[in-house]
């Protein structure tokens, strides 16, 4: 099969409207026929919702359908099955595994999350001590996986788990497809600071996974999930904000409308924060030309460390603008939220959840390792682990 | 209320490629003419500029033209190659008039608007290389309104200015008079330029005095505040790319330092402590780029956002710069406290320029006013 233009991808588009009209089409039937057409992502193969055409023509496709009001799979629902489950299970799945998962996630039917982080294993992931023991063609989990969104949702995972502790932490872990309805899978909410629960703990005991379900080879998973987290860093830095577009916007409009809020010491920090906000927002503004022009650079590394910091620094002041209103709290009710947002709610829950933009997806101070070592050339400080069994290491 | 916080055009923020063989040229004849040695060599005689170098850069690359349009001399390129000449010469703390006069002074002839006369023969000669102007005002200044207007007294100048950047090497001053804007030869009788001793050793400051000095009379008074105010805006947009510059060459310099100097048995770079510190360096830097590369753009497109765009540049690009040079100077220790090491070379050149054309708080103030975040 040729691979299709942005003309012919155009036409294929109309022939899926055609054939499954919008209007008098169910949401999911009409997700699934674009799938099987290929136009779900047209850079994966042909029959796994693909065409083997360049990604830069996907937007072809999105617009088209777009202005022929067709529904869309709800990617921020499926964030995690979208951008970390499927390019691994593409990357490395047998046919099998591509052929039973890809649809099904794409079209949103099935919610998948991700089973890595442990209370044992933050930063230190490789640290891992989930076991993964073999029982004939099973494989047995036992352990506690931690900071999962959407487990409560979802019906399967991404995992990564020991299955050898005699080798040093990085060669012993395997990674598998996790079924969650599993009797020995136990979801529990994570009340965070806020007061609501965006994440999960889940225990897992005694939880069978057929070695069908094994992604990559034994003792391969942490080079595996190496891709997976790769992926999870760009998705967190890189999207687009207008002027005042982020956190600064809030609090620039209380600024203007409440002039008996005004001190001169929070104007002078108003402004320092405003220019930040401003040379980070033009900052990502150059990156993504960087990558429009086929020069991707380095500083997408650097794009989360800045806003995890402005995002604090900026909520931190909207609360002591706000005077005493900044010592109330809009509500403290235990909520499952499906979805983070930031501008929603009061600036005390910006302030709190914001803590958080400097811990998850990598904590800043190991990505500040990471630029010093991979952008910078920086020597790596001297480390006591990489040789040392796992079930030697101290915890 | 509405703010301005829509983007009238989204700004190209990259180098084309003529950006970089432009920055290739000049770096490759600073690292020929002017290397860090040379530089030292130079201030300690007391005459940093050097004249050959100028011609090679001003002459020989063209870089004196570039804001010119080639019907005045100039090459008709634009603020946005100026700025990469301004980053070289500042990676490179470069002894050199091209910021106040290949940028400050003759975008104040140009402003003046369609040139002819006096004007475009002085543009021809800036562009060419052949003569160095500088706007007599103080180079703190971050507006025509802050400067110290000299008199004219029946056609001669009168009046003192302190603290004004190359006055010594240059050939002509613009001088913003009660009267309008007048060009006076510094070789002129009663015309005095004394130097004073600045911070910066690579950018000589003097106290211009004007006794009855005879000059030429280019504008009235109220196009010449204008075109002033138009050359030192430019100054302050571009004075970004210096900083950026100075910046870049004080990380890329304690990086390559740190990974040398063994203590306690390792490369100091290996010490999180100082990792984290060149890491948040270099996230300054590529932030310093994206604010500077949008001053530069919006100058030479003439975007409705220059202001904002230089206000926003030069309050973020001054600290970054100081910053760089102060982490410099910590992280190689003792031999950065030397007189033989350059790094206080950029320390000098980068707290001086976090005056020059308006401190981050001045700038900062023309935002607050810009965007409507008022003071108390």
């Amino acid at each position: 099969m040729t691979v299709p233009d942005a003309a012919g991808l155009r036409r294929r588009t109309q022939d899926l409207l055609a054939a499954h009209p919008p209007a008098t089409t169910g949401r999911t039937d009409f997700l699934k026929a674009r799938f099987d057409a290929g136009l779900a992502w047209v850079h994966y193969p042909a029959g796994l919702g693909g065409l083997d055409a360049p990604r830069s023509l996907q937007p072809v496709v999105d617009a088209e359908l777009a202005a022929a009001g067709a529904p869309d799979n709800d990617p921020r629902r499926i964030g995690i099955g979208l951008g970390m489950a499927a390019p691994t299970i593409l990357g490395v799945g047998t046919d099998e595994q591509k052929q039973r998962f890809l649809r099904p996630l794409w079209v949103g039917e099935e919610v998948w999350c991700q089973l890595f982080s442990e209370p044992g294993a933050g930063s230190d992931l490789a640290a891992l001590g989930t076991r993964a023991v073999r029982d004939g063609e099973d494989w047995v989990i036992d352990g506690q996986k931690v900071w999962t969104s959407s487990a409560h949702l979802a019906r399967w995972a991404i995992l990564i788990a020991r299955t050898d502790p005699d080798l040093p932490k990085h060669r012993g872990i395997s990674y598998f497809i996790c079924d969650m309805t599993d009797p020995g899978v136990e979801v529990r909410p994570l009340r965070q600071i806020t007061g609501e629960a965006e994440f999960n703990e889940v225990f897992l005991t005694g939880v069978r996974i057929p070695d069908s379900r094994r992604l990559g080879p034994v003792g391969e998973g942490w080079k595996v999930a190496q891709t997976t987290l790769m992926n999870e860093r760009v998705s967190i830095g890189g999207s687009r904000i207008p002027r005042e577009g982020g956190m600064i916007g809030p609090v620039a409009r209380t600024w203007r409308e409440r002039p008996e809020l005004r001190t001169h010491d929070l104007h002078q920090r108003l402004l320092t924060l405003w220019v930040e906000a401003e040379v980070a927002r033009l900052t990502g503004t150059r990156l993504r030309q960087q990558l429009v022009a086929g020069q991707p650079g380095p500083e997408g590394s650097g794009m989360k460390l800045a806003f995890a910091r402005l995002n604090q620094e900026i909520s931190g002041l909207e609360v002591e603008l706000l005077g005493d209103e900044g010592m109330l709290y809009d509500d403290w009710t235990m909520r499952r939220p499906e979805l983070v947002d930031f501008t929603g709610r009061d600036a005390g829950y910006r302030y709190l959840r914001s803590k958080g933009n400097s811990i998850e997806g990598g904590t800043s101070e190991v990505l500040l390792n990471i630029v010093a070592e991979r952008v910078l050339g920086l020597p790596a400080e001297p480390r006591n682990d990489k040789d040392v069994a796992w079930k030697d290491l101290a915890r | 209320m509405t703010a301005p916080t829509e983007e009238t055009q989204a700004p190209d923020l990259l180098y084309s490629e003529a950006e970089e063989d432009l920055r290739a040229a000049v770096r490759a004849l600073l690292a020929d003419r002017s290397d860090a040695p040379a530089v030292l060599a130079r201030v300690e005689s007391g005459t940093p500029y050097d004249p050959r170098l100028w011609k090679a850069l001003a002459a020989g690359i063209g870089a004196a033209g570039l804001l010119v349009p080639e019907e005045l001399g100039g090459q008709g390129a634009s603020h946005r190659e100026a700025a990469v000449v301004l980053e070289e010469l500042g990676r490179a703390v470069t002894p050199a008039p091209y910021l106040t006069g290949a940028v400050v002074a003759t975008q104040t002839l140009l402003a003046l608007g369609t040139p002819d006369g006096p004007v475009a023969a002085l543009l021809a000669e800036l562009a060419a290389g052949r003569r160095v102007a500088v706007l007599a005002v103080p180079f703190a200044a971050p507006a025509p309104d802050a400067a110290q207007p000299a008199g004219v007294v029946a056609g001669r100048v009168e009046g003192t200015v302190t603290g004004v950047a190359d006055a010594a090497t240059a050939d002509v001053l613009l001088v913003p008079t009660t009267d309008g804007l007048y060009a006076v030869e510094t070789g002129a009788e009663g015309v005095a330029v004394e130097p004073l001793v600045p911070l910066d050793l690579t950018r000589p400051l003097a106290t211009v005095t004007l006794a009855g000095a005879a000059g030429t009379r280019l504008a009235d008074g109220a196009s010449a505040v204008a075109a002033v105010r138009r050359g030192l805006l430019a100054g302050a947009g571009l004075l970004a790319s210096e900083q950026l510059g100075i910046a870049e060459w004080c990380l890329t310099e304690t990086v390559r330092y740190t990974r040398e100097r063994h203590q306690f048995n390792r490369p100091v770079g290996s010490f999180q402590a100082l990792k984290h510190r060149m890491a948040q360096l270099w996230l300054e830097v590529v932030s310093a780029r994206a604010a500077a590369r949008n001053a530069a753009d919006a100058l030479a497109t003439g975007s409705p956002d220059t202001l904002l765009a230089v206000a926003v540049a030069q309050a973020y690009c001054s600290g970054v710069a100081v910053h760089a040079a102060e982490e410099c100077v910590q992280l190689h220790g003792g031999i950065g406290m030397t007189w033989e090491h350059p790094a206080h070379l950029y320390l000098k050149r980068a707290k001086a320029d976090s005056i020059a054309y308006g401190t981050a708080g001045r700038h900062r103030g023309t935002i607050a006013e810009l965007m409507e975040l008022p003071a108390p």
